[in-house]
């Protein structure tokens, strides 16, 4: 592989961007630290340190709450925040596409028909099989079911070792759509009970934080958010065309397969352990382009960052605004989200295009 | 805000230890949240669920959310030192959690049939410690069952009864096999129109003219999801039904007959006598 030079645009938004890493590894910090004080039984993290400092310890219940419900929470938002956050940037970048999200290569509608088989279906497993996965066989079908889909579009979309971009696109365009058939097939069969159940699995939700789904679905997620700054040099090669980034030595081919496979382990599996959350995949990689530019150097760590930020900030609102209930955290994404996104279009508009 | 919170989580903690049975009871599920209260437990209950909507005091109550989707953290910030539910209450993290705080978390059987409601009744009554209050309802339920049943099955010709849930842009959802409507509708001494599916479906036009019912049971609904007799009467397939030539429409509370609780033998009865008249 060869160093590509320098872009002409590039200089002061390389150190702009190397600011915003600096900045958003602060951010994450305050975040999660917020996020662990925070919550609807109140007790604020200087009671928490109190109590430690003071050699009381904490309370069962305290204790209870700290650790297996919003210490997992906090990883588990931080960890598929960022999932999705580089998962959309990958697939930008790949797809030369700022419209293209971890859903493009139908991890979403694969995830969504393998959680909705399990939801309609699960009862009808035979009894001995399961305790093998037991509570989490939506989870597990869900990410089945999204790496699935994507390994299938990637088949398709390769002949003689050459991926096509454009078949990618609208064979997913195909496979989604059966997959969604084959979800109302089952939504169809489904009893209320699981119709609840499936809306509710497609609204997201990281309120089923565990230490257990961690232990899935970390060694899933972290190597892609450690390795994925390593296809960067390559995407941005791939941001002049794909023959040109041949001809700059670049292995195009290589590329496209590491990140269909990385986004495939990454949002399936984020995906799998908190159903349906929109927006982060599309819209973080889009806000730090803006900020910092296109050099995915810079935008795949920042993506992280900002994709778990804005995450765990979300689960913070989720489960304080209608306490003691919860809204589901696709929802505040979402409203949130969407608006926020809306007015950075708009203030941008003048300057021509992103 | 925080020292109300407080206060509550000190009350919580205070409360296994001062007294047994349990004082401070989230309830979850409506007819779970009936039956408490009708074995006179309202004063000890905290908290409902967004199903648990009868009698209309217990929405004063906080509402932790929808049975299926608890927030454990929610749950836990009041205080709780019991947690009674229908079943299916979830995700099962939630409740994992909620167990390992050292809240006993009971789910009771929820069979939509007459020996379901005696046997839900029983369950409650056990877990608030109220045997006496338990024997008494469930003679009660029990008797008022035997009654309808006795109704039920001195009626010779059974009328045919389609539940509806709901219409949507003229779809026409119906309580198949099994559901809760299917369930009254046995207990009132009618027969379901529809065969052939479980749960509530959406059935196609012809499906419901080959059921023909005599009578049409709905839901009393208010706003956009209430339906007009005239809406029915339009319906190409409703209205050729012989419940809508005969203008049998008939519209109950929806809590009371599929909610399998306490109120199951008068809603019983009053389906009854609106079939077979008093």
């Amino acid at each position: 592989m060869v160093a590509l030079p320098a872009p002409a645009l590039a200089g002061d938004r390389t150190a702009r961007a190397a600011l915003t890493f600096r900045l958003l590894l602060v951010l994450v910090l305050a975040v999660a630290l917020m996020s662990l004080g925070t919550g609807a039984a109140g007790l604020p993290l200087l009671q928490i340190a109190g109590d430690l400092l003071g050699g009381e310890g904490l309370t069962q219940r305290d204790q209870v709450i700290l650790m297996d419900i919003r210490l997992p929470r906090l990883a588990m938002g931080l960890l598929i925040g960022a999932a999705l956050a580089v998962s959309g940037a990958l697939m930008q970048g790949l797809f030369r596409n700022p419209l293209a999200d971890p859903g493009i290569v139908g991890v979403g509608a694969g995830a969504g028909l393998g959680a909705v088989s399990a939801i309609v279906l699960g009862g009808l497993l035979p009894a001995g099989t399961a305790w093998l996965v037991g509570p989490h066989l939506v989870s597990f079908a869900a990410f089945l079911g999204g790496w699935g889909v994507t390994l299938l579009l990637y088949r398709v979309a390769t002949r003689g070792g050459m991926t096509s971009v454009a078949t990618l696109l609208l064979a997913g365009i195909a496979i989604g759509a059966l997959a969604g058939a084959l979800t109302g097939v089952l939504v169809y069969m489904a009893d209320d009970v699981q119709l609840r159940n499936l809306t509710f699995w497609g609204m997201g939700s990281v309120a089923g934080a565990s230490w257990q789904k961690l232990a899935v679905g970390l060694p899933l997620i972290l190597p892609v958010l450690l390795f994925a700054p390593l296809l960067a040099r390559g995407l941005n090669g791939l941001a002049l065309g794909e023959s040109q980034a041949g001809h700059l030595g670049i292995e195009v081919q290589r590329i496209k397969r590491l990140a269909i496979l990385a986004v495939a382990a990454a949002a399936g599996a984020a995906v799998a352990m908190a159903g349906g959350i929109g927006f982060i995949g599309v819209v973080v990689p889009h806000l730090l382009r803006i900020a910092t530019g296109p050099d995915h150097r810079y935008l795949l760590p920042n993506a992280a960052l900002l994709g778990g930020t804005l995450l765990v900030g979300a689960d913070m609102i989720a489960r304080t605004v209608v306490a003691p209930a919860e809204l589901p955290i696709g929802i505040v994404t979402a409203i949130i989200g969407a608006p926020v996104f809306l007015w950075i279009l708009l203030q941008r508009r003048g300057l021509g295009g992103i | 805000m925080i020292r109300v919170l407080t206060l509550v989580s000190a009350l919580g903690l205070a409360a296994p230890v001062l007294a047994d049975p349990a004082q401070r009871v989230v309830s979850l599920g409506g007819s779970v949240t009936e039956i408490a209260v009708a074995l006179g437990a309202e004063a000890r209950l905290i908290a409902r669920d967004t199903t648990s909507n009868f009698p209309p005091s217990i929405l004063d109550l906080p509402d932790v959310g929808y049975i299926r989707a608890l927030s454990p953290e929610g749950v836990l910030s009041l205080g709780p030192d019991l947690i009674i539910s229908e079943a299916g209450a979830g995700p099962a993290e939630a409740v994992t959690v909620l167990r390992a705080a050292g809240i006993p978390f009971e789910q009771m059987p929820g069979e939509p049939s007459a020996d379901g409601v005696l046997a839900k009744i029983d369950a409650v009554a056990a877990a608030l410690e109220l045997p006496a209050e338990g024997a008494r309802l469930h003679a009660e339920v029990a008797a008022g069952l035997a009654e309808v049943r006795a109704s039920a099955a001195a009626v010779t010709e059974r009328k045919r009864v389609l539940f509806i849930i709901a219409i949507q842009a003229g779809r026409v959802n119906a309580g198949g096999e099994g559901s809760s409507a299917d369930g009254i509708i046995q207990l009132a001494g009618g027969l379901n129109a529809t065969s052939g599916f479980k749960g509530y479906k959406q059935m196609t036009d012809e499906a419901i003219l080959e059921a023909d019912p005599d009578v049409i049971l709905m839901m009393n609904r208010e706003g956009d999801l209430a339906v007009l007799n005239e809406d029915i009467l339009k319906h190409p397939a409703l209205g050729a039904t012989r419940a809508a030539r005969e203008g049998r429409i008939l519209r109950m509370d929806g809590m009371k007959i599929l909610g399998f609780g306490p109120r199951t033998p008068e809603a019983a009865r009053e389906l009854h006598d609106a079939l077979y008249g008093g």
